[in-house]
């Protein structure tokens, strides 16, 4: 198996005629850590609404170029297929307010039709669930909604969600700005458990963190990738001034 | 409030004003002032007062109508008793005034202009909430479904009068019941078409109500549009819409103009929905002011304490219903 | 893990959208037919004659709606001069008021009067005003300005309650009395929302006919005297279209199209200068 899942070539992606991430190449390496940081507005969550394809969900969005997934082309197939591949964690945590906990984390296979036997759907929730470190917390209350969980939890959940469709990639939305600091690192080692089996790209405005869990960091600047190396060469070495002056706080 | 002089200071008893004594043309400006102050402040508590009275108008408008209406039904209460309202024969030549008619009329052409208006009403409200929020072509959805409420209710009557009834009539010939043309049906035919904003446009604020972080959620487990307004829109706006027809309906029952035209005002129980019917608002426009016994206006008055309870809980419910969740 | 059928949730989802469509779309087919219908009807009968004169008896040619037309506008000016003031202040009052009883209650009230049906406020409109002084005009204003009220008080209130707070502060904090910061400052910037209600509720009630059926009850003649009875342009309608005189309904089609034509403007007039007076807060 190739060892890089993910290529962008010379890719754009615009709102109207707002261009916000311009000719971005980067090869996202198979079952690692990809954190990509930047100041606000650089373009960094913009770009990664454009691998499962959410982007063009907004009115007047527009996209160029090539992105690829195990040399597949993402934009020539469906978005659906795109995002039974690649999942997505969002900033705030969003279970599903009607359903239980169960229902949720199973919610993907009801939403795409697909009908499991009991006993394989029982499996699948243990499994996923196992995968968060949530499985212990919340096995007796599996049919109760999730709104007695506190906020990392629920992102817990929403990780076993999207993790549930067994996808080759999980894409992560600033996936710890909304909780507290316990919740913070609780979520952090498990980014570190979930890349034996997914590759993780992980958007965050939170250098530390992007020190802390990645293997290799991309930074993003007014809509410029300006520079993606080894997280260590990164923090310590950059090559770009720009990269320099953002990890010593000249901006943020 | 008192004013008094003292230690060369005007003083009001719970606010203190300093005047500084000097000049006798000074005090008499400063006392002028005080004066105007003092007027503003009686004015302020005049208007605060009449604010107050005009909020207590609004209490004592409803408690008028209703105990109108409960004081004209008495005699019918006492004279007919509880079973009026079951009563099947209508017949005020002969003193026997029986309710079931119009209860039934009403209720039938209601819950079926209901039936046959509901799917427009959610098809617009997703369009405009969901769909197409902006652009032109909304923009001129939502006006006309707007000037379909603002059209008069005699007009959409006449209309269905001279336009719609000979259709229903060629429609039940071609289906083989009498060609009376009105009738009930008629009458929920041109109410669907009268009551189809009210519960668009709630059904619309609703849906534009959802959060986008549920439908993201949605859309990046791979569902598609329908699959989202199927599992995460409709569940989430349950409620909501519900209200919305629940303002739908109380509209139908209380709609009189339109109905009174084309349901054929027949005093008898309606056998099919085909045939003339009559409602409780129809009868009441069509017979009160032929009403001759005070038993007869007492019974048309009764009908309209009823229409008005059924009206104002249906009504309230649904505004109960929408604060809750538009509050959450 | 198998994927069913992809195609046929594509499928699915053009199929619901192409759905909706339909039926939206559907709803402004009827609302075509009949104003195209009432414009092919009532041009044709519409004519000098038909604005000045007053109604013929049947068998006569010649006849007009001139008695319907004025009674309409003086009813309506009645109905506008007692709900309006009524109407606002209420709205004033419950938008200062959020947390007391009263208002709670109030505005219950309010909430109830909305819902009420015509035709039930024209039967308590005549125990209050026509049972003791006769069919009158002014009776039906009553009934139409109770019709009113609800709207004009919403819409002042849902105005005022949108200002931010910092406007009256400032003006209180200038020393101005509490009936100034109202009138000058606090209802001035929301004008334009409390006219929409009034200009809302006037195009509500100039098509209601059933409060004026035992109030205002009709007159063949020109009749500016409010206390007595007086014919209004639903009105004629109604009672012309439901009559089996082909002349009488010729009027009734000419009349629907001034009613049309009169409601139309209105809210067309209401959308244009609210957007035009909306204050940029």
């Amino acid at each position: 198996m190739e060892s890089t899942i993910i290529k962008s070539r010379n890719f754009n992606a615009s709102f109207g005629t707002n261009h916000v991430v311009k000719n971005v190449n980067i090869d996202i390496p198979r079952n690692k850590v990809v954190a990509v940081m930047g100041p606000s507005g650089c373009g960094k969550t913009t770009y990664l609404r454009c691998i499962n394809r959410m982007h063009e969900l907004i009115p007047g969005a527009s996209s160029s170029g090539e992105m690829t997934i195990n040399n597949e082309n993402i934009y020539q197939m469906h978005p659906i297929f795109v995002r039974l591949k690649i999942g997505m964690v969002f900033q705030r945590p969003n279970p599903f307010p009607n359903l239980s906990i169960y229902d949720n984390v199973i919610a993907g296979y009801k939403l795409n039709g697909i009908k499991l036997p009991k006993p394989e759907r029982d499996r699948v929730v243990e499994h996923s669930l196992t995968r968060v470190a949530l499985w212990g917390e919340v096995k007796d209350s599996l049919n109760k909604k999730g709104s007695f969980l506190s906020g990392g939890q629920q992102q817990r959940l929403c990780i076993a969600r999207a993790v549930a469709m067994e996808p080759e990639v999980l894409l992560f939305d600033e996936p710890t700005s909304a909780l507290d600091p316990i919740s913070t690192s609780t979520v952090e080692e498990l980014f570190h458990e979930l890349k034996a089996n997914y590759t993780l790209i992980i958007v965050t405005h939170n250098m530390q963190q992007a020190a802390r869990v990645s293997d290799k960091t991309a930074f993003f600047y007014l809509g410029e990738l300006v520079e993606y190396d080894e997280t260590k060469i990164m923090f310590t070495a950059p090559k770009d001034s720009r990269t320099q002056n953002y990890i010593t706080g000249r901006f943020s | 409030m008192n004013t008094s002089v003292e230690n060369g200071g005007i003083t009001r008893s719970d606010r203190p004003l300093r005047v500084i004594n000097s000049t006798p043309d000074a005090i008499t400006k400063a006392k002028r002032r005080i004066r105007r102050s003092f007027r503003q402040i009686r004015t302020e508590t005049v208007f605060r007062q009449t604010l107050m009275i005009i909020g207590l108008l609004m209490i004592v408008l409803v408690l008028g109508i209703l105990l109108t209406l409960v004081v004209k039904s008495l005699p019918s209460i006492q004279a007919l008793g509880l079973k009026y309202l079951w009563g099947k024969t209508w017949d005020p030549v002969q003193d026997i005034y029986g309710a079931a008619p119009f209860l039934l009329g009403t209720l039938i052409s209601s819950f079926l202009a209901l039936i046959i208006s509901v799917p427009f009403s959610l098809a617009v409200a997703i369009f405009l909430g969901e769909y197409y929020p902006n652009g032109w072509l909304p923009d001129f959805l939502k006006n006309a479904v707007e000037l379909i409420a603002a059209v008069p209710s005699v007009i959409y009557g006449f209309w269905a009068l001279a336009v719609l009834v000979p259709i229903v009539r060629t429609f039940e010939s071609k289906i083989g019941v009498a060609p009376l043309g009105q009738g009930i049906f008629a009458s929920s035919l041109i109410l669907a078409v009268m009551i189809i904003p009210y519960a668009a446009s709630l059904g619309r604020s609703m849906i534009q109500l959802v959060p986008s972080q549920l439908k993201e959620a949605a859309y990046g487990l791979g569902a598609t549009r329908w699959e989202v307004i199927r599992s995460v829109i409709l569940p989430y706006t349950k409620s909501g819409l519900f209200a919305g027809v629940l303002l739908s309906l109380g509209r139908a029952l209380g709609e009189t103009m339109a109905v009174t035209m084309v349901i054929g005002n027949t005093s008898l129980m309606p056998h099919s929905i085909f045939g003339y019917g009559n409602t409780m608002a129809s009868v009441i426009a069509n017979e009160f002011t032929e009403a001759d016994k005070p038993v007869y206006v007492s019974a048309l008055i009764e009908l309209g304490l009823v229409l008005f309870l059924v009206t104002v809980v249906i009504n309230l419910i649904g505004k109960k219903i929408i604060d809750r969740f538009t509050n959450d | 893990m198998e994927i069913k059928s992809v195609k046929y949730r594509i499928g699915k989802n053009y199929g619901f959208k192409a759905l909706v469509i339909i039926f939206a779309f559907a709803c402004v087919v009827p609302l075509l037919f009949i104003l195209s219908y009432i414009l092919e009807q009532g041009i044709t009968k519409i004519n000098w004659r038909f604005l000045v004169n007053v109604p013929r008896p049947v068998g006569e040619t010649g006849g007009g709606i001139v008695n319907a037309l004025m009674g309409t506008i003086l009813i309506i000016i009645c109905a506008s001069l007692i709900a309006i003031p009524i109407g606002i202040l209420a709205g004033i009052y419950l938008s200062e008021n959020k947390k007391s009883r009263l208002a709670y209650w109030s505005r219950l009230c309010v909430d109830i009067l909305q819902g009420v049906p015509s035709i039930v406020i024209g039967i308590v409109a005549y125990f209050w005003l026509v049972k003791p002084f006769g069919f009158s005009a002014i009776s039906g204003s009553v009934a139409l300005a109770i019709m009113m009220l609800p709207i004009i008080v919403r819409s002042t209130e849902e105005t005022l309650k949108l200002l931010p707070a910092s406007l009256k502060e400032a003006a209180f904090a200038l020393g101005m009395p509490f009936h100034r910061v109202i009138f000058k400052v606090i209802v001035p910037v929301g004008i334009s929302g409390i006219l929409s209600g009034v200009m809302l509720s006037i195009a509500r009630i100039t098509g209601e006919t059933a409060p004026l059926l035992f109030t205002a009850f009709g007159n063949p003649y020109l009749n500016f005297k409010i206390w007595k009875p007086m014919e209004s342009l639903p009105h004629v309608i109604f009672t012309y279209a439901t009559s089996p005189y082909d002349e009488w309904k010729d009027l009734a089609w000419g009349a629907s199209l001034i009613l049309l034509v009169w409601v139309l403007l209105l809210n067309i007039f209401t959308k244009l200068i609210t957007r035009k007076w909306k204050v940029q807060l």
